[in-house]
């Protein structure tokens, strides 16, 4: 698996991403600054890292979303390259338009830094087929603005499709407003756009890949989409 | 010239962070506060001078950064 993650001023999650993408694939990602106008040749896989892209001025994301190397994410991904973006990633998806809705100040209006327990809707996507249907992993969440909202059509048409992949929960897998850490509709974490291609998750996958970290349930996300990758070729 | 934009939450949207001043503003003792909604305002200075141009530039503004129209409402003022 060839990826690529981008570098946005403000990004501070990009080397754990690489390291979880290294670790999975065995090959070194391309670091990708906000100023290029393409993407490198062949890459598989291009992933939005998370952080604090341009200290979340105007809006989450807002600003990376409309930097010059979006517009090459936005032809990949229309040829139908995988993207990945994880927490600011997430948010500078929506904002760019390639995933519907908004991420919106959590509800309680605390920024939240813990692990939280999320259930995997389908097994059968480039994005959880590491994983399977109705597993519940643990993983870390840190955010102050994770809270999905879309308008009800939009939240029709992403269950009605089975776009909602990752779900907060319960350690038993239940789905309560208890579990539901930044009041998400539907508990979403993570959904993906309608060609299944683009998938934007709140958690930190990339934290809990290795022993020393104390969990490697976000192994499977990466293992997945080597996986993928691998039967496509 | 000089204009305004104003953007404000759509009133669909819950805005918890309109809810905490409002609540702010109840435990300071300010009287009569039904209910608050927050948004941004941004002060623009135009080199345009044609007025209907540089409202084009702003509603273009607005649509293409300022506002997320996805939640948010704005409003377009040349002063």
């Amino acid at each position: 698996m060839k990826s690529a993650v981008l570098v946005f001023p403000g990004i501070n999650r990009e080397r754990d991403m690489a390291r979880a993408l290294r670790l999975a694939s065995g090959q070194e990602p391309a670091m990708i600054w906000h100023a290029e106008t393409s993407l490198p040749k062949g890459i598989d896989l291009v992933v939005a890292p998370g952080g604090f892209s341009y200290g979340d001025y105007l809006r989450c994301g807002a600003i990376a979303a409309r930097s010059p190397v979006m517009d090459a994410v936005r032809g990949f991904a229309a040829d139908g390259g995988l993207v990945l973006g994880v927490c600011n990633g997430f948010q500078i998806l929506c904002e760019s338009g390639l995933l519907p809705g908004v991420l919106m100040r959590n509800a309680q209006l605390k920024f939240i830094c813990h692990d939280v327990h999320l259930r995997i809707e389908r097994s059968d996507t480039p994005f959880t087929r590491g994983y399977n249907a109705g597993q519940v992993i643990r993983v870390p969440v840190a955010h102050g603005e994770g809270n999905y909202e879309a308008d009800e059509e939009t939240l029709k048409r992403l269950e009605g499709e089975g776009r909602v992949l990752y779900r907060y929960c319960s350690s038993d897998g239940a789905i309560d407003e208890r579990a539901n850490v930044n009041g998400a509709a539907h508990s979403i974490a993570g959904i993906v756009n309608e060609r299944g291609n683009v998938l934007g998750l709140m958690p930190h996958p990339e934290n809990h890949v290795e022993d020393i970290m104390g969990c490697t349930d976000g192994r499977g996300l990466f293992a997945g989409l080597v996986a993928h990758l691998e039967r496509a070729a | 010239m000089k204009a305004r934009v104003t953007v404000t939450l759509k009133s669909s949207i819950l805005d918890p962070q309109g809810k905490a001043i409002e609540g702010a503003l109840k435990s300071l003792g300010v009287d009569g506060v039904a209910s608050v909604r927050q948004g941004k305002v941004f002060d623009i200075e135009l080199s345009d001078t044609d007025k209907a141009k540089a409202e084009a530039a702003l509603k273009a503004a607005a649509d293409k950064l300022l506002a997320n129209t996805v939640i948010e409402n704005y409003r377009v003022e040349l002063l």
